[in-house]
């Protein structure tokens, strides 16, 4: 995510590595965390929204600069959701055949996202990600209770991300899941107040405000209260722990 | 500290002693129950006692001393505190950080991105790095992984790194262990009272010696390689009192099945699970080690079992690092209590998808199924296969189903070809399963618990019905999406292979 950031500011700096060969140098919007040609959609998409939802319109790119910025009242998210039940453990988020990949490695991060959520069962009978894509179209994940379950695998949320995706909305998370995501910034777990995977349909148009903690399901016209990302939110925004800790001085700049 | 981290019996000798003052202090017949107090406490060790007075506030006392459990202790003496409590994040040095081939190359890269090409790691001798995962197989990206492990080892000096490089025969390999839990254990890394992470969520396992030991991702894992600090959030305590003998067609797989049917696969989320009791402290090392495997089953954060001399014995010549047990205090802050007389359990299965997916085992009887996987760090172990060849031999009879045996380490291998069975007449666990129409064991590794590659040994790569000694049943864990795993102990797994249908084993320990 830190990658995504920095590209959103200035595209030339493609020495991250998460970056991808292929990296069209669009302007990305607050959601798009590593532009390419298949994530054009999601662009479009979330600017369709923001010009058609007057209550969309205080969103602003999510900023790099400095830490007092880093206040996530006016980050919003937009896109389809993607919905899923309980207990969604992580073989079924990213099985273990593909664990082989190392999500460290910019072109095998690429492919985990292709795989996300490859694993479940054939229940759910819209894909994730389509099987010639390696982006998803929902940016946002509806799910249930105990959402990541299962292994320490940082493939989980990496591939979550990876693939497009910006927030899961759970009831709640297992722990190392919830870990990781923000220990990556790959994605924000966000909790709702109540389960709202009944209510919510895959291919829902919605909208997450951070600072305001709800979500609204434009399909239904339903808004939901989120419980508040706290501390969480700053460290994902600034792409993870490591970028957090440089951002507010913890740790020393790198140097390169 | 130091009155902290007292033995378990002068610990429990104090605070029974105190309780009891406590008591004589408002009863009206002040001179007997002194008299029963000093009963009770004659039988423990009450000359290191000072007689307590009057009820005097630690804060007035100048040393404060909160009572804690055994996890918050060793949060606070690896954080250098005195005191803290569930809900406080606190940075703690870590003891041990262990690495495999799923997730080292991540750590690794991840280490080196933020800490530079040529950083090292913080402790050459505090990293253990276990292939274990994807070994025996054609796989190039995960026979790559492996080589990375070893390329870091060498450039970093590491001083436990268990090799691997000749997948034709893992015997020519003397390094190499298998399945990084068991090698943890069986390698003298897990100590009462340190802190042990690992990048793989089953390192919970350790918690039978003692210590505090929890999964963490590649991140975390990249942030330890280079500061040996972690940020935890201290755990509140759940705690599991066994009492009652276990019953001969028990096993500590049952109980902990037993256990997350209970609390369900989120009830200790973020939470430590203790586990004590008459049962518990009658349980074997690998026993107890079965028991804390599996509490991220139910979303623990980790599992705990108190020191005592089952645990120093089995640590005997195995490490020669001083290690302090801590034990929690009976006034310590717990959740919850959850009480069980093990003797009234039922061996019970966790039905497909869910390890919370509880029913007794005798209730599946009608569920056809089509292979039995005995292996993994939950299942593999030595006692494990013993407690196979136990029912194998009280049976007498040939397995109706392809019968999976993967040792979880080289030592586990050599034990089932050299320990003889109890009762046996000299006859190994080899011999009984190859007698019995098992498949030969396979080479030590995780294998087919998660799948894994296409060519993974025992891999479910149709939608068949298993039986596994392994932990986790999600959809598509084993290998196939619509297969169905059910989870059971190494006796139930056995009765099961007998008959080809989930059995209750009593059907051939009785």
């Amino acid at each position: 995510m830190a990658a995504s950031l920095f590209l959103s500011q200035s595209p030339i700096a493609t020495s991250t590595p998460r970056s991808s060969p292929s990296i069209s140098l669009l302007p990305s919007p607050q959601t798009i965390k590593f532009p390419s040609p298949h994530s054009n959609f999601r662009y479009d998409l979330s600017i369709a929204i923001s010009h058609a939802l007057p209550r969309a319109a205080t969103i602003i790119p999510r900023a790099t600069a400095s830490p007092s910025s880093a206040a996530p009242s006016t980050t919003a998210f937009h896109g389809r959701c993607y919905v899923v039940g309980d207990n969604i453990d992580t073989d079924q988020i990213i099985p273990a055949e593909y664990l082989t990949l190392v999500p460290s490695n910019p072109s095998e991060y690429e492919k985990l996202g292709s795989y996300a959520l490859i694993g479940l069962p054939s229940s759910y009978s819209t894909r994730f990600v389509e099987p010639d894509e390696t982006k998803t179209k929902y940016s946002i994940i509806i799910a249930g209770d105990n959402f990541g379950c299962g292994s320490s695998r940082e493939h989980a949320p990496v591939a979550l991300g990876a693939s497009g995706a910006v927030a899961v909305v759970a009831e709640s998370y297992a722990r190392i899941f919830f870990r990781n995501s923000v220990a990556t910034g790959e994605i924000y777990p966000l909790e709702s107040e109540i389960r709202i995977c009944d209510e919510c349909k895959t291919g829902d148009v919605v909208t997450i405000e951070l600072g305001k903690s709800r979500l609204i399901n434009h399909t239904t016209g339903k808004e939901y209260k989120l419980k508040p990302i706290g501390d969480a939110g700053p460290v994902i925004e600034a792409g993870g722990i490591f970028a957090y800790a440089r951002k507010t001085g913890m740790i020393p700049s790198q140097t390169k | 500290m130091a009155a902290s981290t007292g033995s378990a019996l002068t610990s429990t000798a104090f605070l029974s002693n105190k309780k009891e003052l406590d008591v004589a202090a408002f009863s009206s017949s002040l001179p007997f129950s002194y008299r029963r107090c000093e009963r009770t406490v004659s039988k423990k060790i009450c000359s290191v006692m000072t007689p307590q007075q009057s009820e005097r506030k630690p804060s007035a006392t100048g040393s404060v001393k909160t009572a804690m459990t055994m996890t918050e202790k060793i949060f606070a003496k690896a954080s250098k505190k005195t005191e803290l409590s569930p809900g406080e994040n606190v940075w703690v040095d870590v003891d041990v950080l262990m690495t495999h081939d799923v997730c080292g190359p991540g750590s690794i890269g991840i280490f080196k991105k933020e800490f530079g090409e040529n950083a090292k790691v913080w402790d050459r001798e505090k990293v253990v790095i276990i292939p274990d995962h994807y070994i025996f197989t054609s796989d190039e990206r995960a026979n790559r992984n492996v080589d990375i492990l070893r390329d870091f080892s060498k450039e970093q000096n590491i001083k436990y790194f268990y090799d691997i490089k000749d997948l034709s025969d893992f015997r020519v390999n003397l390094d190499y262990k298998g399945v990084c839990h068991v090698a943890l254990a069986q390698e003298g890394h897990c100590r009462p009272g340190e802190v042990l992470l690992g990048t793989d969520s089953h390192t919970c396992t350790a918690g039978a010696f003692g210590q505090f030991a929890s999964g963490i991702g590649n991140t975390d894992a990249g942030f330890v390689l280079g500061t040996g600090k972690s940020l935890l959030k201290v755990p509140p305590t759940l705690r599991f009192v066994m009492d009652g003998e276990i019953p001969d067609y028990l096993l500590a797989k049952d109980l902990i099945l037993q256990i997350i049917g209970e609390i369900s696969v989120s009830g200790a989320t973020y939470k430590a699970m203790e586990f004590l009791g008459t049962t518990v402290e009658s349980l074997t090392m690998e026993e107890r080690m079965t028991l804390c495997n599996m509490v991220v089953e139910a979303g623990g954060k980790n599992g705990v079992i108190p020191p005592d001399s089952t645990t120093f014995k089995y640590l005997e010549g195995k490490t020669s690092k001083a290690y302090e047990p801590v034990y929690s205090d009976e006034n310590a802050r717990f959740l919850s209590e959850y009480r069980f007389d093990v003797s009234k359990l039922e061996p019970v299965v966790a039905k497909p998808h869910s390890p919370d997916n509880r029913a007794l085992a005798r209730e599946c009887k009608d569920v056809k199924i089509d292979r039995v996987y005995v292996g993994s760090c939950t299942g593999g172990k030595t006692e494990d296969f013993l407690a196979i060849a136990k029912v194998f031999l009280a049976a007498g009879k040939k397995v109706k189903v392809p019968t999976f045996i993967v040792p979880a380490t080289q030592k586990v291998w050599m034990d089932l070809y050299s320990i003889p069975v109890p009762g046996a007449g000299g006859k190994t666990c080899s011999q009984i399963f190859e007698e019995a129409g098992c498949d030969t064991p396979a080479s030590p590794g995780c294998a087919a618990c998660l799948g894994g590659p296409r060519d993974t040994y025992a891999r479910m790569n149709e939608p068949q019905v298993c039986v596994s000694t392994t932990n986790r049943n999600f959809p598509g864990r084993m290998g196939h999406k619509e297969g169905q795993i059910y989870l059971a102990s190494p006796y139930t797994a056995a009765a099961s292979a007998l008959t080809g249908y989930v059995t209750d084993p009593r059907e051939f320990l009785q």
